[in-house]
């Protein structure tokens, strides 16, 4: 049934995320550390170990599939709900840090990836 | 007219399905037809949303984009970090074990330079516009990470609520900066396989900016990016306010 593939997803969800509470709450910091990370190994493992047993029939992993489809419309609903004005009307340090702090990591990618290719040969 | 209002705000989230639906369909069409698929349609909805959003927070000058325009509510639900953490964390599905271990440690890597980088960034600019002192240096630099570690931060060293604002103005500009510049600048910087994402969502950590950017770029990267991003947060929490902030304080 498409809702145990559904039921699965919201289980490593949950999980994954009082996870990620509890790691915060160790570490005193007010934030959820990973939490979304921890569900996706969980997820994925979980996922692998069903396989292995034939546990996961199509009409279960639909209900997975189905989520993981309607993320580039969530991605869109949640850019609508953006403070973009606030972003802009931030003042000139905002948009200067926002854009140096975008344009400069980004630029290091190349690096690391060289990096971790040498490393791997 | 009011009775056509009071559906739509009574069924708030079905009516965000049928908005974010139609959304799509114009930019799909706008990037087929137009365009001739040289921008993605998921970047043309992306960039649609954000205008969305704009318009909403003049109008109503609200925090939340389109979500308080009342009849657009439900986008507040359907955008909001509930569905985002969910449909990310679905996109783990199709992604390859193989592929996370190969780029294990160089993802950790990615993700303290790209806290402390973004720090120092954001600390040097602050500087540069005449915050010298400790307590808006490290604040400002905290936001430069994301608009999460801004405030956070900021509460934590007792930053005045003024830099806190722009500290989390400065994670927002940054956010939709990610999500305008990862697709264009993908080919140049060779932001084409699993092990290249993960490292820019170490890098980059803004999980709304880097999930959004891939998603424009190309949907199979999405949950690579994603897995790193989720602890770049979380990290920057723990060094901002602590190692970080006694650094700075030594300088300054």
């Amino acid at each position: 049934m498409t809702i145990y593939g559904v039921a699965i997803l919201a289980a490593c969800f949950l999980i994954g995320q009082l996870a990620g509470e509890a790691l915060g709450h160790v570490l005193a910091i007010d934030a959820n550390v990973g939490g979304v990370g921890f569900s996706m190994f969980l997820l994925i493992v979980v996922n692998q170990w069903l396989n292995k047993r034939n546990l996961m029939p199509k009409d279960s992993q639909l209900g997975i599939s189905f989520w993981s489809n309607m993320y580039i419309p969530v991605i869109v609903a949640m850019s609508s709900i953006q403070n973009v004005s606030a972003a802009l009307s931030g003042g000139a340090v905002a948009i200067a840090a926002g854009t140096f702090v975008t344009i400069i990591p980004l630029l290091m990618l190349p690096l690391i990836s060289k990096l971790a290719n040498k490393r791997k040969v | 007219m009011s009775l056509m209002n009071e559906i739509l705000i009574k069924n708030g989230l079905v009516f965000a399905f049928l908005v974010t639906g139609l959304i799509m369909l114009g930019s799909w069409w706008l990037s087929e037809k137009v365009f001739r698929k040289k921008i993605p349609g998921s970047a043309i909805a992306i960039i649609s949303g954000l205008l969305l959003a704009y318009v909403g927070g003049r109008v109503t000058g609200g925090l939340r984009g389109i979500a308080d325009v009342p009849i657009f509510t439900g986008m507040g639900l359907l955008g909001g970090a509930m569905f985002r953490d969910f449909a990310i964390v679905s996109t783990a599905y199709g992604a390859d074990m193989r592929e996370i271990k190969s780029t294990g440690w160089v993802g950790v890597l990615s993700l303290v330079m790209g806290v402390v980088l973004s720090f120092v960034i954001g600390g040097v600019i602050a500087l540069a516009f005449g915050y010298n002192h400790p307590k808006d240096i490290t604040t400002i630099g905290a936001g430069a990470c994301t608009f999460i570690v801004g405030p956070v931060t900021g509460a934590a060293v007792g930053a005045s609520s003024d830099i806190i604002a722009i500290s989390i103005a400065a994670g927002v500009v940054k956010s939709i900066f990610v999500t305008i510049i990862t697709p264009i600048a993908a080919r140049f910087i060779g932001l084409d396989n699993p092990q290249a994402a993960m490292i820019y969502g170490g890098l980059m950590g803004t999980t709304s900016g880097v999930a959004a950017g891939l998603a424009a770029t190309d949907p199979k990267l999405v949950p690579y990016g994603a897995l790193t991003a989720t602890f770049y947060t979380g990290l920057g929490c723990l060094l901002c306010p602590s190692l970080l902030y006694l650094i700075v304080s030594y300088f300054f």
